[in-house]
């Protein structure tokens, strides 16, 4: 199972004693005030957890999959992200089993 | 922007929590996603994006200083795939 808001919301809920109701918004408020960033065009820093970066794409030919066309793909901005060294550790302990 | 300009701002567009709470949902959230994670569970948020893990093979890799060649054992990574709604947005109109 993923991890969701709903389950975000029952961990503050848990931890802090924040209702679930109020737990839910300061989440949306957590990831709407990233997103925002982002669109305005700054990268978001998140220390112990990785950077969200934006690239800047020229525009390339590119061919539609399905039909096999060629078509010009567009110049674009894209978000990445690099995760920080202390999430690459954490994750690189995974063993491969459960999910 | 970083942690503590984010911690900032979201106290700023609310008026219910003060900083110290705020930065400790951050906390919450942050780990919370950290601890799915190294455990294979993907993190999913809609509009934003999800977070899972892919697998890198091992493979001989290099120290960049000594030039010496070393075993790099099979690994998993993080990766985030943003969502539609966080990709139109950061695009460029």
């Amino acid at each position: 199972m993923a991890l969701t808001k709903a389950a975000m919301a029952e961990a503050i809920y848990n931890e802090l004693g924040i209702n679930r109701r109020e737990a839910k918004e300061l989440i949306e408020l957590f990831f709407e005030t990233v997103s925002t960033q982002l669109e305005k065009g700054q990268e978001v820093k998140l220390s112990g957890f990785g950077n969200f970066c934006l690239r800047d794409k020229t525009a390339r030919p590119g061919r539609n999959p399905k039909t096999g066309e060629e078509v010009m793909v567009s110049a674009r901005r894209v978000v990445t992200f690099k995760p920080s060294q202390k999430l690459r550790t954490q994750v690189g302990e995974f063993n491969g089993e459960a999910e | 922007m970083t942690r503590s300009e984010l911690i900032q701002a979201m106290t700023r567009s609310q008026d219910k929590f003060e900083s110290p709470d705020v930065d400790s949902v951050v906390d919450v959230i942050l780990d919370q996603m950290v601890d799915s994670l190294s455990q294979g569970q993907r993190v999913e948020v809609r509009g934003f994006g999800s977070f899972a893990l892919r697998y890198r093979e091992a493979r001989k890799g290099r120290n960049p200083k000594t030039g010496e060649s070393v075993e790099l054992n099979s690994k998993y990574v993080p990766h985030f795939k943003p969502g539609k709604g966080l990709k139109e947005r950061v695009d460029i109109k």
